[in-house]
């Protein structure tokens, strides 16, 4: 069964009286632990297919099924709480709270989201710190880190509350090209290791070939659909 | 919850001359309202201890329409004794009353055979006097200050009489009074001590034994002016007045009305009303302290909620419900009125003590010399505290709202 599908997805944003399309009945399916590439220009949709995905934005009309659930129907509250539950973020700007260390950055979820014992916390916020090979950095805060670092951080962040699915928003756009492979590669490494679904856009050619499958869009519209792996089905 | 203080407090941090500059004001506006409390208060309670303890005791009975004419002491308006009586009966009734005095009030002329000049005077029972106006013996400041306050055949005098009168302890002087029927007596006395002025009524009146009032004035029975009341605990004085007020009601003249009227030291001590101007001014500057504490945690919760609009974003996109973003906001609205009561609180509690240690002293009207000792009990500290955490919540309530309520994907794209 597919962990995403959508099914003539729109979005068109209204300025006044102007309506800009964002998606145009859009159709795609992505399956579970799948490592996915929404790829294609800046203005294509990319970010605004992730934002319908991730529970952010309401489509306008079209159907969004992410986890068997109705993402469109869910209220403020609700789709917070789904998101707490099941989705994890990673940011182009990487948005790491400022205030916190590594260790703290990473735990937030489990302390001020879903509230998990503090010992069981702990367990798996230094398996995640391990993961991402950040334990020597785990007292550190977000101005003390790289940028690689820091995504690893936030790699870590959007794993630790063991969500199913995972998007990333141009992941590496802030990074160099060495970083950003090392961080594709570390996604890819979690999907592996914790049979996660990673969904994420970029507009780089050469992060864009590192993804299973790929997604391309222009205009709104899914323009294509290349299977590097039998792992995701359209 | 300590979570949610935790990050407030790093936040706090992040920004932390904004933080300490939020804090000061705070801290300043704590000081100079316990300060303003605990001075004028301690004030106050001096003034009116004064008042209530050397002149006026706590409470006073007259007949009706006495007080209304008081300038000019009317011995047409004394109480007759059937009247003494029935008060006498009342007081002795209400288990907060300490003690009484009954107190013959008359105008008369004072020469000292050479000069003459008028004198208000009471005419007292030396003991019932002492013990219900007991800081009086303690106001002499010539002559005998132990034993009976006032002998027969004895007065005491205000210093500035006898100053004005070249007078001292031991002369000889002439009272000259006209009673009720009109025929004027005159007596001599012996200057036992001589009081200091106090500022108020009675503060500057001459005393002498109540025996020796009656028979300057002839009277033929035993009148009274009005009979001064001190109780156990001044706090009861509301209680004590109505029930006093209800146990009098039914002294009436013939005619069915009331012959007796109550009042407490504040209806007769224009103090009263300075006391509650003070009252205003401390209201007013808490309203100031409010209004400190408003501004400046609304503007720093607002600068910090504007600043963080991306990073509200991302802990929504997390999955942060909107009731917890909110009390991260209140967290650290409701830190920076914890910390600033706390050192405003003690910054204060060292300047009182300081103040008690290195005493001010100060004169007020006729009284010189005064000592200011400032105090403030736990229960005004307490609510001034809780006042000011209460407003800083109060101020981080809006913008804590503002950024519960942002658009996740609005916040985001937010440069």
């Amino acid at each position: 069964m597919s962990l995403i599908i959508a099914r003539d997805l729109t979005k068109i944003y209204r300025a006044g009286d102007i309506e800009v399309p964002a998606i145009r009945g859009a159709d795609f399916a992505i399956e579970p632990a799948s490592f996915v590439a929404f790829v294609g220009p800046s203005g294509s949709g990319k970010s605004t297919l992730l934002n319908m995905i991730g529970g952010l934005d309401h489509p306008t009309a079209g159907t969004l099924k992410v986890l068997d659930t109705d993402i469109a129907t869910l209220d403020r509250r609700a789709a917070a709480e789904f998101r707490g539950k099941h989705i994890g973020f990673i940011f182009q700007d990487f948005n790491l709270v400022p205030v916190l260390t590594a260790y703290e950055n990473i735990e937030y979820p489990l302390r001020m989201v879903q509230q998990w014992p503090a010992a069981k916390r702990r367990e798996q916020v230094m398996r995640l710190l391990k993961a991402v090979g950040m334990e020597a950095q785990a007292d550190k805060r977000p101005d003390q880190m790289s940028g690689g670092q820091k995504q690893r951080v936030a790699v870590a962040r959007a794993l630790v509350s063991n969500a199913q699915l995972v998007l990333a928003d141009e992941p590496t756009a802030n990074l160099d090209h060495d970083t950003a492979y090392r961080i594709i590669e570390l996604m890819r490494r979690m999907r592996d290791e914790f049979g996660t679904t990673f969904v994420f856009s970029t507009h780089d050619p050469k992060i864009m070939a590192e993804a299973e499958v790929t997604f391309t869009l222009e205009d709104g519209r899914v323009l294509s659909r290349s299977n590097h792996k039998e792992v995701a089905h359209a | 919850m300590l979570d949610v203080l935790r990050i407030a407090g790093r936040n706090l941090s992040r920004y932390r001359r904004r933080t300490l500059l939020t804090l000061l004001l705070i801290v300043i506006g704590m000081v100079a309202v316990l300060l303003f409390i605990a001075v004028t208060g301690s004030f106050k309670a001096m003034m009116v201890g004064q008042i209530t303890d050397s002149v006026l005791g706590h409470l006073e009975v007259h007949r009706k329409g006495y007080v209304a004419s008081i300038d000019t002491l009317p011995l047409n308006l004394n109480m007759k004794p059937s009247a003494v009586a029935k008060v006498d009966e009342a007081l002795g009734q209400i288990d907060a009353v300490e003690t009484w005095s009954p107190r013959i009030k008359f105008g008369a002329m004072f020469s000292n055979f050479t000069e003459t000049t008028s004198i208000r005077v009471n005419g007292v029972d030396p003991a019932r006097e002492a013990a219900t106006v007991p800081l009086l013996p303690g106001r002499m400041i010539e002559g005998a200050t132990d034993g009976p306050l006032v002998a027969k055949g004895q007065i005491v005098i205000p210093v500035l009489l006898a100053r004005g009168m070249k007078v001292g302890v031991g002369d000889t002087v002439v009272l000259v009074a006209t009673n009720r029927d009109g025929s004027v007596n005159g007596k001599t006395f012996v200057i036992r001590s001589i009081t200091e002025g106090i500022s108020g009524p009675g503060g500057r009146d001459g005393y002498i034994h109540i025996e020796d009032a009656r028979e300057l004035l002839r009277m033929k029975e035993a009148e009274v002016s009005e009979i001064a009341i001190r109780l156990q605990d001044p706090a009861q004085l509301d209680r004590v007045t109505a029930a006093l007020k209800q146990a009098l009601a039914g002294v009436t003249s013939p005619e069915g009305k009331p012959v007796l009227e109550v009042h407490t030291w504040a209806e007769l001590s224009p103090f009263a009303s300075l006391a509650k101007m003070i009252d205003l001014m401390t209201v007013f500057i808490k309203v100031v302290l409010v209004s400190i504490v408003l501004v400046s945690v609304m503007n720093v919760m607002v600068m910090a909620v504007y600043e963080r609009i991306r990073e509200i974003g991302t802990i929504a996109a997390i999955g942060t419900p909107p009731s917890r973003i909110l009390s991260l906001f209140l967290g650290e609205g409701l830190l920076l009125g914890v910390i600033g009561t706390a050192i405003g609180t003690a910054v204060s509690l060292a300047v009182i003590f300081a103040l008690n240690v290195w005493q001010v002293h100060f004169a007020f009207g006729q009284q010189q010399n005064l000592v200011l000792a400032p105090e403030i009990g736990a229960i005004q500290v307490a609510s001034i505290a809780l006042m000011v955490v209460g407003v800083a919540l109060l101020a981080s309530l809006q913008p804590a709202w503002k950024a519960a309520r942002l658009d996740p994907i609005d916040a985001l794209r937010h440069v």
